[in-house]
């Protein structure tokens, strides 16, 4: 840039000579300098004064625009904000396998208030207490006065009649938030394996509805994923069955003076649980709080068929026997004396109530149940080979069952598994296991040999498990197992009709605080599979502590207890099954037709 | 002979003050003035009787003073208006001087009137607060240091108006009043720009108000709170938002009709801060859509007069002027329809409040002044044949 000078040599000399003041050129240079600059300056502020008007003028039109838009909308009744992301509250139903409801959703409100709305708060609270007679109403009224709660949730689910009721008090701070409440429309029925749900994150507007035990857990996820769209969750469970063995183990449980009971209806091929119950039970639409005192398994929340882990006694001899026909120790006519003495490892082995079956067959010792004849054969199989045995039927581990209480039924094993161990637990006692453990291991015996997992979900056919026994093996042992019913200890388990074979089991309960047994507290199981000579399915009933008193002194033997009641439950639930009576020809003879 | 004896009889030069004035002013603006004043008072018919009802005064008797202040205010404008701006530079910076030290005692003299920042002189009739006197006065100072700096050999007026607005604007948040701040720092930052500021430099500039507002949300809940709520899509119904929006909303049109609006009675503050949600409540989007009008005519008039307009300092003080006058009442309108987070700023003109509408009445009357048609030495171009 060239500048031009203030004060120009030539100009200031030229006007030097003419006596002019030379000041007078810088001051007119300056002049003309500075009315240059402002002619610029102004010129730039021109534009962008223009381009400030033309930004408020945008401004404020957009304004304007924001007014119309806001004006042209539609007024919503004011709503509290809803925190967050919304709150997803739909959940998929649980139906049984034939469809049929097991829990579902409605549509019900919560009660909130906003307390600076409430005009006359001793009215409100007075009115509210008669609605919820559980209500502290000081506690409410000492919270609708404070002034800086604006906020509180006063009920979480109202019956229509009592949202009528608080809509009646006329209150504008008693307000109503929809919610989905999950509903379990058969009450106690299946109750354990439902489990039960309750609100999670809480909204006004909605609420989440979170499985809190039960199936509801175990696939809390999946119910509540959106893309499942609502397609229900169908478990293996059978409405009617579930109801008639609930209603038959209940009554057997009172009868037999129990103080709880357990059943499981397995089907043996696809290891589809049919009706699993577990005495006392509870309701999940109004689930009881965990105990906070005593046994947590005298609770009704627990799972006895499950999470209940006993000794589950001779029920567990077929394994023996089946194991040694397997390696080929022993047929089922092989002899075995069973004659006293038989110690093992400086421990002397007992009979029930002192007998001696003398040198009896293989069968027989089932048949009798010998616990003698039992630990000779275990010692012949040998500790390896029984513990892999019982691994490959699950009775190591927890089940593998959908419900988060699952987990909790780990049975309880040796710590040294030594020969003595390997005799007691051929006959039920020094192995704890639930229930379930023990209807897939029968299930693997009925099936011909095949190892099944238990499943509450519906299945489409076998599950063709790795192979544990021979078809031999398996049929030899549920003839056994019939002969048990035909013409052993469970002689008061044969359903006409319906072959049912089955071996009983009746354990000493151990003391809780340890060392030793209780002599007059029993837990009896009856093992059964029906029909015998093609098992369809596998019943498990257990009872705790049960005292049949007809006779002249108390029978605590299973028997006695469990087997009459698992007779009842099978003569009820094998023709809900589809299962058609098989009557011997001797029988049907006498049938008089009547159409003649 | 007579002129020989007395002397000459002094004459005026130039004609009468009243009829130059009315030929000079810029009658739109003053109208849409006056119609605002008036749209003030119908709204303080409807928006301020719940205030009285509260306080135990009589109904209408906040309209009463808005009437007898607005009337000040009004007069006051007129004869700032008539005044030349050199004479109008002159007084405005002496009152710049007696404000600024009134702002810089407020913390040793002042009251919040339980408000949480102290803003207030109590007079125990009125109360005064300097910051509004002080925008105006501010903004012809900054003006005046400005165009002198802009002379060739001039102090650096740029700099020594930067260092008032630094200082101003510090006080201002520490009492703490953001609005305010952020009015005078955007007043000056028009002027800034329309006198020649380097575009680099007023993106940086952009850039640390940006930076300058995250420290505020990080340090003060006060600022934090109402970013929040502004930044949640989701309106808190026991907000004034809250209510404001759904006042908005009821209005629709045509409003609900006269006296029968609601958000009145639950707003605190729907005769200042609000009163924008009043008007669209009882009389719909129509008046609210001509108060925009109105303030829209007057800045973006005044900026088009001020294009043509050749003294720096008068075009500088007119644009500051026009600017702080049109951003707070965008301010206010953008609140309470959501688009800006909440901030207590009052409408200029409309809203009730003593302070503001005397200094509104000021600053106007200056902008009057300013915005006066004036020889601007077009002949001289036109004789330099340099007309465009």
């Amino acid at each position: 840039m060239i500048r031009t000078p203030l004060r120009p040599l030539a100009r200031v000399l030229d006007a030097r000579q003419k006596g002019e003041n030379p000041d007078a050129i810088e001051r007119e240079n300056l002049r003309i300098r500075h009315e240059q600059m402002r002619d610029r300056m102004r010129l730039r502020a021109e534009g962008r004064l223009l381009v400030l008007a033309i930004m408020f003028f945008g401004a404020f039109s957009v304004i304007g625009a924001r007014m119309g838009m806001l004006s042209a909308s539609e007024p919503t009744e004011p709503r509290a904000a809803a925190t967050g992301a919304s709150i997803i509250a739909s959940r998929a139903d649980i139906t049984d396998r034939q469809g049929r409801v097991l829990a579902t959703n409605m549509s019900t409100h919560s009660l909130y208030a906003h307390p600076q709305q409430i005009y006359r708060k001793e009215q409100a609270v007075a009115a509210l207490t008669e609605i919820f007679p559980d209500l502290d109403g000081e506690a409410l009224l000492k919270r609708f006065k404070d002034p800086k709660r604006k906020f509180m949730w006063i009920r979480k689910k109202l019956s229509p009649e009592q949202m009528q009721a608080v809509h009646d008090i006329g209150e504008p701070g008693l307000l109503f938030g929809p919610r989905e409440m999950r509903l379990y429309p058969n009450g106690a029925l299946a109750a354990h394996v439902l489990g039960g749900a309750s609100f999670g994150r809480e909204g006004v507007h909605s609420a989440e509805v979170i499985g809190t035990a039960g199936i509801e857990k175990y696939f809390d996820e999946e119910l509540r994923d959106p893309a499942r769209e609502g397609a229900p969750l169908q478990l293996s469970i059978d409405l009617s069955v579930q109801a008639a063995s609930e209603r038959v183990l209940d009554a057997g449980m009172k009868l037999m003076n129990a103080k709880g009971a357990a059943s499981v209806l397995m089907d043996v091929h696809t290891g589809e649980v049919i009706s699993i119950a577990s005495l006392p039970d509870f309701d999940p639409n109004d689930r009881p709080r965990p105990p906070t005192q005593g046994s947590p398994s005298d609770s009704p929340l627990f799972n006895r068929a499950v999470q209940g882990v006993y000794e589950l006694g001779s029920t567990f001899k077929i394994f023996a026997a089946a194991q040694a026909m397997e390696l080929g120790l022993v047929g089922p006519q092989t002899v075995i004396d069973t004659a006293p003495p038989f110690k093992v490892g400086g421990h002397r082995i007992g009979e029930f109530n002192n007998h001696n079956y003398g040198p009896i067959s293989v069968e027989k010792i089932i048949v009798k149940s010998s616990n003698r004849g039992t630990g000779k054969m275990a010692l012949a199989i040998g500790t390896q080979r029984q513990q892999d045995f019982l691994k490959s039927l699950g009775f190591f581990e927890a089940t593998p069952l959908e419900i988060v209480e699952a987990q909790g039924g780990a049975p309880l094993l040796p710590k040294r598994w030594t020969d003595l161990s390997s005799v007691t637990i051929s006959y039920g006692h020094g192995l704890s296991t639930s229930p379930l453990h023990l209807a897939a291991g029968y299930a693997a015996i009925a099936n011909g040999g095949r190892v099944v997992r238990p499943t509450l979900l519906k299945q489409d056919g076998p599950q063709h498990g790795p192979r544990v026994l021979s078809e031999a093996s398996a049929a030899a042992s549920r003839t056994m197992l019939r002969k048990v019913v035909t013409e052993g200890t469970a002689s008061f388990g044969e359903v006409p009709g319906y072959h049912v074979g089955g071996k009983t089991g009746t354990a000493d309960k151990p003391k809780e605080r340890g060392g030793g047994y209780y002599s007059d507290k029993t837990i009896t199981t009856f093992a059964a599979i029906f029909p015998a000579h093609d098992p369809k399915y596998v019943l498990i009933v257990t009872l705790d502590e049960p005292v049949e008193t007809s006779g002249t002194k108390p029978r605590r033997t299973a028997g006695w207890t469990a087997v009459p009641v698992a007779a009842e439950m099978i003569g009820r639930i094998a023709p809900l099954l589809g299962l058609r009576p098989q009557h011997d020809r001797g029988q049907l003879e006498r049938i008089i037709e009547t159409s003649q | 002979m007579t002129e020989m004896v007395y002397g000459t009889v002094p004459v005026k030069g130039g004609e009468p003050i009243l009829p130059k004035w009315w030929r000079t002013v810029d009658k739109w603006s003053l109208s849409c003035i006056l119609m605002l004043f008036g749209t003030g008072i119908l709204l303080g018919f409807a928006a301020s009787v719940p205030l009285a009802e509260r306080n135990g005064l009589a109904t209408f008797h906040y309209v009463q003073r808005q009437v007898v202040f607005g009337g000040a205010a009004l007069v006051a404008m007129a004869l700032v208006s008539m005044l030349s701006p050199i004479v109008v530079r002159r007084l405005a910076v002496l009152g710049f001087l007696v404000s600024f030290v009134a702002l810089a005692l407020l913390p040793f003299f002042g009251t919040d009137f339980g408000k949480g920042a102290v803003r207030w002189y109590s007079l125990g009739f009125a109360s005064l607060q300097p910051s509004e006197f002080l925008k105006p006065m501010f903004v012809i100072a900054s003006a005046w240091l400005m165009a002198a700096g802009q002379q060739l050999g001039g102090p650096p007026g740029r700099l020594y108006s930067f260092f008032l607005m630094v200082a101003i604007v510090l006080m201002l948040a520490m009492q703490p009043d953001f609005g305010q701040a952020s009015l005078v720092l955007f007043g000056w930052g028009v002027m800034w720009f329309v006198g020649g500021a380097p575009m680099l430099l007023l993106l940086g500039l952009a850039g640390l108000v940006v930076l300058a507002g995250m420290v505020a949300y990080n340090n003060s809940q006060h600022f934090a709170r109402r970013i929040d709520g502004f930044l949640n899509p989701e309106v808190d119904p026991t907000t004034q938002l809250g209510y404001a929006t759904n006042a908005i909303q009821e209005g629709g049109f045509f409003g609900v009709g006269v006296g029968e609006g609601q958000v009145k009675w639950s707003l605190p503050d729907a005769h200042t801060d609000f009163i924008i949600a009043v008007a669209a409540e009882e009389y719909g989007l129509i008046l609210v859509l001509a108060i925009i009008a109105l303030y829209t005519t007057i800045v973006v008039r005044s900026f088009f007069r001020l294009m043509r307009e050749r003294d720096p300092f008068i075009r500088l003080a007119g644009t500051g002027l026009a600017a702080t006058f049109g951003v707070q009442a965008m301010i206010n309108m953008g609140v309470a329809v959501r688009l800006l987070p909440a901030k207590g700023m009052t409408l200029p003109f409309v809203s009730y409040g003593g302070s503001s509408l005397i200094a509104g009445g000021l600053a106007v009357g200056m902008l009057l002044a300013f915005t006066r048609v004036r020889p601007q030495g077009e002949i001289g171009d036109i004789l330099r044949g340099r007309l465009r």
